[in-house]
């Protein structure tokens, strides 16, 4: 276990420095030059120098990728291009906003996708399986945008019940920041939903057709028994791996929905950075992220081993 | 019967949530895009000047009718040979961290955009060769050669005043905690958030403040913005989407404020760099032939249900300075196909149409299209993203660019820029010596009867040569509650928080 902790780790570094070289060479395909966004509307010559100098824009790109590898390495991932704010500290603002998203999020994923799942596979072929599939269905197939925007039309125009957009942080007001936050989450959670209740479906019928769960029906353990305490267990395994990976596909998932809604989080950092070319930040937002979604593969195995005692060596 | 009280307990705690409501003594004011820096010298966007009206007076400011007024100065008087500005301070003006605004702390601010190193402001004061303290409320622009759009530069950021003291102690991250002497102070900004301003107390002028704070969300999507209003999440939305008047103005809770706006859309003509060397650039004939297939008010029914203005000129038709000498033309496809043949042109002209992405660009570029066709022009519409727009319009990779200008206070910042030869912003490389000479001469006098005069003659150039051919100016929409009193639209488009009060 710690050998393969050991070995897992060790990959880190080296697909991170991959990862970190990747985006800086795609950010210098993205179509626009830097220094013009920046200058906006105005497009004086003498402004546009200005910048590039400023930002040692008119340097090669490896002397820009060797600054800004320097910098990482003594904790310092640069200065935004716009704002002159930190990277550092705009990532630190920002991550916890959406961490509390994801977090909800898969809450909500998991508290509608697992017993829609057990329910379904339990029920096979009767109109409760069937109702199931068509929430799946369409929690697959519906764009997050617009089910954002169609909640927004329901909860904030209609209802008056809900704020349309906006954050306020969980120390500050938690029930203002969970009234703020409850929407989005559910349009991040809801297609993550559906994904886990067609894998428990699934996972669950495998399982009730297996011996053990025939001899725990033998045995006389009431249903509820058999299926919660026997078959679930089981099924859950693969079901876990799949819950950690959704997790960085909120990451993603993020970028559309905090746009929609307004949540100054990763995601909307990402797509403001990428809009103005703020590279600094586009490089910060990536890294970070790409630490993210490795730990969290990581933290799936282990948890994969942890749940499967056959797979301890 | 479970599900039914499921769903009661769901919305009873959903309205729990909700429970948050405002005593209004808060202005919420929805904008669409999150501004850069908040420092006068740095700043660059659109977005962070309606911020800055919160917080930062200037000298001078501008009234509905694009008249210059007094704001943190209290008159201006040029020399005789226009190179000398003498302006008095309005006396007993305070910065939020308490420092006086003397004739010190405003050479200071001058200064500090004309030399700062990553300043933006240089370009705009460029004709100031130095400032002099003259009293103690009085300072002299010293210019290096007369210069009249200045007084307007000063209507703006670079009329921006900053304490000094706060100013030399932060350095260029002055914008992270500005300190000026606006209506409202600075509180705090949470990056793509919110920025927050409180009244500030000893404002010269306090007895119009009637509000205790500001706060400006940046709300990019334009239908949640305006959800947003519908829903009291917000008081005040700026740029407001063409296709959602009928609704806001169908909404009794909310108020349209509209103005036309100080710019323009038009088609930029690459007369001099397009290496294709189309007909074009070669004929001014053919330029006016694409001029006259267009039916400019048909488009605006079309597209903008009407709202917008038509135009043929750097300047809206209710602009002081439009030429009414020159009036929109008819749409006329004989004569557009009659100045072909005499241009010797045989069609159809194909022509290489660059517009930035976005619905309402494609919307106008699609209908000038089939508008052009039948005279004879075979418009390729080519959609780049915004900031891509810019790179080929510098390199000359395009035969006409259609690109919208926001506009200037003064005329010269809608012409000089664009059409002088050589001018950083003149992508068609149009080059008239006669015309380069007008522009000149609009530049040196301040009396607004001989610019027109000399404007009339440019006009007429212009018009001939079409180096730009205007299409439309747009009307500035803002939206508002009906509970916010005392709101008025300026034709810059920024929102004055002097004056607002709640019902």
């Amino acid at each position: 276990m710690l050998n393969f902790l050991a070995r897992r780790i060790a990959q880190i570094v080296p697909t991170l420095f991959f990862v970190s070289v990747l985006i800086f060479s795609l950010q210098q395909l993205l179509p626009g030059d830097p220094a013009l966004v920046m200058a906006g509307e105005e497009r004086d010559p003498a402004v546009i120098e200005q910048i590039r100098q400023q930002y040692k824009l008119d340097q090669p790109i490896p002397v820009q990728y060797v600054y800004w590898l320097k910098g990482v390495l003594t904790g310092n991932f640069g200065e935004s291009l716009r704002n002159k704010m930190p990277v550092r500290e705009l990532i630190a603002q920002k991550l916890p906003v959406t961490l509390q998203l994801g977090s909800m999020a898969i809450l909500i994923a998991f508290c509608i996708g697992i017993p829609a799942g057990i329910v379904s596979a339990v029920k096979k072929g009767t109109a409760w399986d069937y109702g199931a599939n068509l929430f799946a269905l369409w929690g697959i197939s519906t764009p997050n945008f617009w089910l954002g925007i169609l909640l927004i039309f329901l909860f904030s125009i209609h209802l008056g019940w809900l704020p349309a957009s906006g954050y306020v942080p969980l120390t500050e007001n938690w029930r203002a920041s969970l009234a703020a936050t409850i929407m989005p989450a559910f349009v991040l959670g809801n297609a993550i939903s559906a994904i886990l209740m067609r894998h428990t479906r699934s996972a669950m019928l495998q399982v009730l057709e297996s011996d053990y769960v025939r001899t725990a029906r033998a045995k006389g353990l009431s249903e509820r028994s058999v299926i919660l305490k026997h078959a679930m267990r089981n099924a859950l395994t693969p079901i876990i791996t799949l819950g950690a990976l959704e997790l960085g596909t909120l990451l993603s998932g993020a970028v559309l929905t905090e746009q929609i809604f307004s949540i100054p989080g990763f995601g909307k950092l990402i797509v403001d950075a990428v809009f103005n070319r703020d590279y600094a930040v586009v490089q910060g937002v990536v890294l970070v992220t790409a630490t993210v979604y490795i730990t969290l593969n990581l933290v799936a195995d282990v948890a994969y081993v942890l749940v499967n005692p056959r797979l301890r060596g | 019967m479970r599900l039914v009280r499921l769903a009661i307990l769901a919305s009873a705690l959903l309205t729990s949530l909700a429970g948050t409501t405002h005593a209004q003594t808060t202005l919420r004011i929805g904008l669409a895009e999150d501004p850069d820096i908040l420092d006068p010298s740095i700043g660059r966007t659109y977005v962070g000047r309606i911020v800055f009206s919160a917080f930062c007076d200037k000298l001078f400011d501008i009234d509905e009718k694009l008249n210059i007024v007094p704001q943190l100065a209290l008159s201006h008087e040029t020399s005789a040979d226009g190179k000398e500005m003498t302006i008095k301070l309005r006396p007993n003006v305070k910065f939020h961290d308490g420092e006086p605004l003397d004739a010190e702390a405003a050479k200071f601010s001058l200064e500090r955009h004309m030399t700062m190193p990553t300043s933006f402001r240089k370009s705009e004061l460029a004709s100031v060769d130095h400032v002099e303290v003259v009293d103690p409320l009085t300072i002299k622009l010293v210019l290096k050669t007369p210069y009249s759009p200045l007084i307007a530069q000063l209507t703006d950021r670079s009329g921006m005043m900053v304490s000094p003291k706060a100013a030399k102690e932060a350095g260029d991250k002055f914008g992270l905690n500005p300190v000026c002497a606006g209506p409202y102070k600075f509180v705090e900004r949470v990056q793509q958030d919110r920025m927050v301003f409180e009244k500030f107390a000893d404002y010269w002028n306090k007895d119009n403040i009637h509000i205790d704070r500001v706060v400006f969300l940046p709300i990019v999507d334009a239908t949640v913005r305006l959800a947003n209003l519908k829903s009291g999440g917000l008081d005040l939305i700026e740029r407001v989407l063409a296709t959602d008047i009928k609704d806001v103005r169908a909404d009794s809770r909310l108020v349209l404020s509209t103005a036309p706006e100080l710019g323009y859309l038009g088609l930029t003509i690459n007369v001099g760099n397009d290496k294709a060397k189309g007909p074009l650039s070669q004929s001014a004939k053919v330029r006016q032939a694409l001029d006259l297939s267009i039916d400019r008010e048909a488009l605006n029914q079309v597209v903008f249900n009407g709202e917008f203005t038509p135009g043929n000129q750097w300047v809206s038709p209710t602009h002081p300075y439009y030429q009414k000498a020159f009036p929109v033309r008819g749409r006329d496809i004989a004569k557009a196909k009659a100045l072909l043949k005499e241009a010797g042109v045989t069609a159809p002209v194909t022509v290489d149409y660059m517009i930035p992405k976005g619905a309402e660009n494609e919307a106008v570029a699609q209908v000038i299209q089939s508008m052009a066709a039948e005279a004879g022009f075979d418009i390729k519409i080519r959609a780049v993203e915004f900031a891509t727009t810019f790179k080929q319009a510098q390199a000359g990779e395009f035969q006409v660019f259609q690109i919208n200008w926001s506009g200037r206070i003064d005329p010269d910042g809608n012409s000089y820029i664009f059409m002088r030869s050589k001018a950083p912003q003149n992508d068609g490389v149009y080059s008239n010596p006669e015309a380069d000479k007008l522009m000149e001469d609009g530049r040196m006098t301040s009396n607004v009867e001989a610019r027109k005069a000399i404007y009339e003659k440019l006009t007429k150039i212009l018009l001939d040569d079409l180096p730009i051919i205007y299409i439309y100016h747009r009307k500035l929409l803002i939206a508002h509650t009906k509970k916010l009193e005392g709101y008025r639209q300026m034709p810059d488009g920024l929102v004055r928080v002097v004056g607002l009060k709640f019902k």
